[in-house]
């Protein structure tokens, strides 16, 4: 942004000084925590992601390349809140809020609320982004992040989230968004709506990929055709889906 | 005593580790932006942002006004001087700041000098144009349409917008080939533009001494001593006042070779100002206005005979030059050595079309990584090839073998004129298809079809003419295309050799004291190389076109020659015997008789400046100038077997294998370096890079989060190996590398692709091959074709 003379502010304010924000921690209640300052790195490598949060561990990975992840941060990522980002998805699928401070005291914000449009948050010009919070699953925890980038590093042509929570067999909670194909971050709530309260088969992950297609809004571009990029949100929405569907049958 | 162990001395056929790269890790390299001299004041460049429009008016008050300003030139301070316009390497000219018009978006309009390089860019934006603007041309279509806009209506006689119309071959020999085929097989392509994004960007440090009347010009260039007569020339300058220095270059891939405005400028800035003024060039400056590349358009034809044997060949292209052509190329050849292609096959017919046009776009046209269009002809070669073989139901390994000139037949003549003189082109096919396993994979090709799994195979084999030139035929601006090499032996046996050429990343610094190392036998560590000061280094052409070794490196196994005679005179005075009865050994000489009895190449060094015979001149130095009888003409045979998607359009390599003749040897290690960067240029042009413009003339394409650079994350492994036969005229037999895998391996990615999806009919997706692209191919049955589609938000 300031090296393309975008923005050109008089005073920068360095939060990487802070003390204590760098974590990353699941509290007693099974909420997530993700401090300001936790880079992209940390949570690739996390265990407790690995084992606790798959959604966020298989986004960590493909966001942008390793020097960016070793300096960039996940709440960074989605105050930024470019339609292109991976991390505002993930966090929306997850139903997760940010949790901003100011002189007033703390208050928490969803994500799909925070991210107003295309590089603009709900925080007040004397608020900062402290944590994001992801709230206990409710039930066990599954899902995956696919993305088609042109090479590594590259923002997303297409990026899909999905997070859904078990119980048994049975879709307790189930949460859809995407990247790169809107104006913002886009929710495909249908989508996660018609997987919720039913087990997962070939025909529920069929209808949930055809409604995150619908709620699609991609635009033609040098990275692809709209309707090349709603074809990728239905595969790698049917993909994530289906993987989880195959590790289901197998652990049966 | 016996001759000392090559090998260990680091002389032919050793690995031996890069010089340079001591100072390069360790982040110790010199470049152009390292340099800071007392008094350097700063130049930044203020570009055009329309790609045609007239400049009504340029307002440079506001910039004048500004603390820390301290000049701000335009076409019209240019101009004072008849400094506006400077030739091109290619006969034409180029603005180098606009007066009139501009013509292409990121063309150089004005330059602020200040004393840092925040204020001069401050500066640029204070400079008010008023422009009209004025319709814009994109491609050739546009280009040569009825009643198109005349974009150089500065130039005399030029009433379109046509460069030239070139020919080259038999035009009735082909119509009859033509009509005597058993098929015509037919396909139209386009290379996209590209460019070569060196990694350091251009810049200069002009530095002019009003005392000493001494300029002297730090560059980035790969071609000092060319910049050093064009400065000279356009300047007015005497050339001896003239010293073009170029110091550590982070690449240039043909993109440092032109002259750029900005050189200009800040030569004529540091005369004005009479203090140092350093221009150094940004990202999206380099990738919008400096030079491009490919961007070539094929309609091309072959006739074949039933049998597979190709009887003829028709190739038509058109070539966008942007707004002014300043390709560097030899004069005789318009489109440079696109009649290369074919090379590696026996055809006795073939003709040649060529067209250029201007556009409202970049002008360029170098040779990236390539000998002057060498790489858009191999490609449309193996992309004709691939789909005639398809036409006729071949096997694509098969159809090539056919028509391959034989073992037997060198030197062959080209039926565009140009002499083969060596190769096995059926041995290093035999080690591609061995390698890749051909029959295996053709069975779990077909295997994994019938699972809708979509495998494919892609050869691409190719010979291609590098190292320029000959002076016959190769000639930059007329300067002849020789090269040189000056090697002084020290008196403790110790060495210091100069070339013309001009290391980018080559590895100079190593391989040429390889070579004196194999000539004289003097330990390789023990020879200090030194290129790109044009008042130390011997006259030379530059590195570019793959002929530092063909060229400068001939000239340096020549140079060691002389210096061995001349050692060898005084060898026979040290022994006292008559130079008849000399043998030489690497390192030493020796009476024949009396094996036991020799000097070493270090001990007449020694006398060469302590006792040296009565009426001998004393020391030990010399200079050669080599002329090439001939190019060198290196063969190559790329493999890839990839995996498509159906679904995604998205396609992974699977393997790469890569068979690479360059004759002998220098230094292993470099030459494999050399073709995998090259390989992962081709896999960037095939895969991901373009270039593109959409209707107002903005360049999709101007920093690297829209113009890709692969990196070691997505390129596939390569596998290599190697076939050697000797060139037969170079003196160590050996042939250029430098270029080879990147001119000839975008074909094989594209062809693997083009076999995976044959089945759904597609003939072609031209570059690159987006998954978007391979998609809409699936989805509609029909070729992509075309320059890479504009698509705005
Ligand atoms: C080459 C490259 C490739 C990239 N590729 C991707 C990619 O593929 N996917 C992806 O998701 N991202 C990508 N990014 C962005 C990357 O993820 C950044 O980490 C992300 O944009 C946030 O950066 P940061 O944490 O350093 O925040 P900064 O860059 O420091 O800040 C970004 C914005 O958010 C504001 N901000 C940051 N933190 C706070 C806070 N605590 N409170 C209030 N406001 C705050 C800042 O003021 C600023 O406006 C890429 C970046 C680069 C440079």
């Amino acid at each position: 942004m300031m090296k393309l003379r975008f923005a050109s502010p008089e005073m920068l304010v360095d939060i990487n000084e802070i003390p204590d924000l760098d974590y990353h921690r699941i509290d007693d209640d099974g909420s997530i925590r993700v401090g300001a300052v936790c880079r992209h790195a940390d949570l690739e490598r996390s265990s407790l992601l690995a084992t606790r949060q798959p959604t966020m561990a298989a986004a960590a990975p493909l966001v942008a390349d390793p020097i960016v992840r070793m300096r960039g941060t996940l709440v960074g990522s989605v105050c930024h809140a470019d339609p292109q980002g991976d991390w505002a998805s993930v966090m929306t699928a997850l139903d997760a809020s940010i949790v901003a401070q100011g002189p007033n005291g703390r208050r928490s914000i969803a994500v799909r609320d925070f991210v107003r449009g295309p590089f603009q948050n709900a925080l007040a010009f004397d608020e900062v982004a402290v944590e994001a919070v992801v709230p206990a699953p409710k039930g066990e925890p599954a899902g995956g992040y696919l993305k088609l980038e042109r090479r590594v590093g590259d923002y997303a042509t297409v990026g899909v989230a999905v997070a859904i929570d078990r119980v048994g067999s049975q879709v307790s909670r189930a949460g859809i968004a995407l990247t790169a194909v809107g104006p913002a971050t886009m929710a495909a709530d249908a989508a996660a709506h018609a997987l919720t309260g039913r087990p997962l088969t070939t025909d529920t992950i069929g209808e949930a990929a055809e409604l995150a297609a619908q709620a699609a809004q991609p635009k033609t571009d040098h990275r692809g055709s709209a309707d090349f990029k709603r074809q990728l949100v239905r595969v790698f929405t049917s993909r994530i889906l289906t993987g989880l569907l195959r590790s289901e049958e197998e652990a049966a | 005593m016996t001759a000392v162990d090559e090998v260990k001395i680091g002389g032919m056929g050793a690995s031996r580790r890069r010089v340079e790269d001591n100072r390069f890790i360790r982040g110790k390299g010199n470049y152009v932006d390292d340099i800071v001299l007392p008094g350097m004041l700063h130049m930044e460049i203020l570009r055009s942002p329309l790609a045609h429009a007239r400049i009504r008016s340029i307002d440079t008050s506001k910039a004048w006004a500004m603390p820390g300003v301290r000049l701000v030139l335009t076409g019209e301070t240019m101009a004072a001087r008849n400094l506006a316009w400077m030739p091109t390497l290619s006969y034409d000219t180029q603005a180098v700041l606009a007066t009139d018009k501009v013509r292409f978006q990121g063309q150089e309009v004005a330059c602020v000098i200040a004393d840092d390089p925040y204020i001069a860019k401050d500066a640029c934006e204070a400079i008010v144009v008023d422009y009209e603007p004025l319709p814009v041309i994109v491609n050739p279509t546009q280009s040569m349409a009825e009643g198109a806009p005349l974009i150089r209506d500065d130039k005399e006689n030029q009433s379109d917008n046509v460069i030239y119309d070139w020919e080259v071959g038999d035009k009735a020999g082909t119509d009859r080939a033509f009509a005597e085929a058993d098929l015509v097989s037919k396909i139209e392509l386009h290379y996209p533009r590209s460019h070569p994004s060196p990694i350091e960007c251009c810049g200069s440090i002009a530095d002019f001494n009003r005392a000493t009347s001494k300029l002297t010009v730090y560059l980035t260039t790969q071609a000092p001593h060319i910049i050093r007569a064009a400065v000279a020339l356009v300047a007015e300058l005497p050339e001896q006042m003239i010293r073009i220095i170029s110091p550590d270059i982070g690449g240039g891939f043909g993109n440092k070779v032109p002259v750029y405005p900005g050189y200009v400028a800040s030569i004529l800035a540091s005369i004005l100002l009479e203090r140092p003024v350093k221009w150094i060039e940004d990202r999206t400056g380099n990738l919008i206005s400096t030079g491009f590349a490919r961007d070539v358009y094929l309609q091309g034809e072959l006739a074949l005979r039933r049998d597979g044997r190709i009887l003829g060949v028709r190739m038509n292209t058109t070539a966008d030059h942007g707004a002014f052509f300043s390709d560097a190329q030899p004069s005789k050849f318009k489109i440079g050595l696109m009649h290369s292609a074919f090379s590696c096959y026996d055809i006795p017919n073939a003709h040649l079309v060529a067209r250029g046009v201007y556009t409202n776009k970049a002008p360029g046209g170098v040779a990236y990584r390539c000998s002057f269009r060498v790489t858009e002809a191999m490609f449309f070669q193996e992309r004709m090839v691939h789909a005639a073989a398809d036409d006729l139901g071949m096997d694509q390994a098969e159809f090539r073998r056919v028509n391959f000139v034989r073992d037997d037949d060198f030197p062959h003549r080209t039926s565009w004129g140009f002499l083969t003189d060596s190769g096995q082109y059926g041995k290093c096919l035999d080690v591609g298809l061995e390698a890749v396993g051909y029959q295996d994979f053709l069975k779990e090709k077909e295997e994994a079809a019938k699972r809708g799994r979509l495998l494919g195979i892609g050869i691409s084999t190719m010979t291609e003419p590098l190292g320029a030139g000959n002076s016959r035929e190769y000639d930059i601006l007329g300067i002849k295309m020789f090269d040189s090499a000056e090697l002084k032996i020290h008196m403790t046996g110790k060495a210091l050799l100069r070339t013309g050429a001009k290391s980018q990343g080559q590895g100079h610094e190593t391989t040429w004291a390889q070579i004196v190392a194999h000539e004289l036998g003097i330990p390789a560590e023990d020879v200090l190389v030194e290129e790109g000061d044009t008042d130390t280094a011997p006259f030379g052409m530059g590195t570019y076109a793959s002929r530092s070794t063909p060229v400068a490196g001939a000239a340096v196994a020549m140079v060691s020659r002389k210096i061995r005679a001349k050692a060898r005179k005084i060898a026979a005075h040290l022994l006292e015997i008559s130079e008849e009865d000399i043998e030489w050994e690497l390192g030493r000489f020796y009476v024949r008789s009396q094996p036991d009895r020799g000097v070493t190449i270090q001990e007449c060094a020694v006398a060469a400046y302590s006792n040296m015979p009565d009426g001998m001149e004393p020391g030990l130095e010399n200079v050669a100038y080599y002329d090439p009888p001939n190019l060198t003409w290196p063969f190559a045979c790329y493999i890839v077997t990839v995996e498509v998607d159906p679904q995604t359009g998205v396609w992974d390599v699977l393997r790469m294998v890569a068979v690479d003749d360059c004759g002998v040897r220098i230094n292993p290690m470099i030459v494999e370096g050399q073709i995998m960067g090259g390989l992962t240029e081709a896999y960037a042009m095939a895969n991901m890079q373009f270039i593109t413009f959409d209707d107002e003339g903005n360049c999709i394409g101007s920093n690297f989060t829209d113009y890709l650079l692969p990196t070691a994350w997505e390129t596939p492994g390569f596998e290599l190996h190697e076939v050697v036969t000797p060139c037969p005229h170079h003196p160590i037999g050996a042939k250029g590398i430098g270029e080879c895998a990147a001119v000839g391996g975008p074909a094989a990615f594209v062809n693997a692709v083009m076999d995976a999806v044959k089945g759904s009919g597609v003939r072609n997706i031209d570059m690159p091959v987006l998954p978007d692209r391979v998609y809409e191919a699936l989805q509609t049955g029909q070729d992509v074709s075309g320059a890479p589609p504009v698509r705005m938000a």
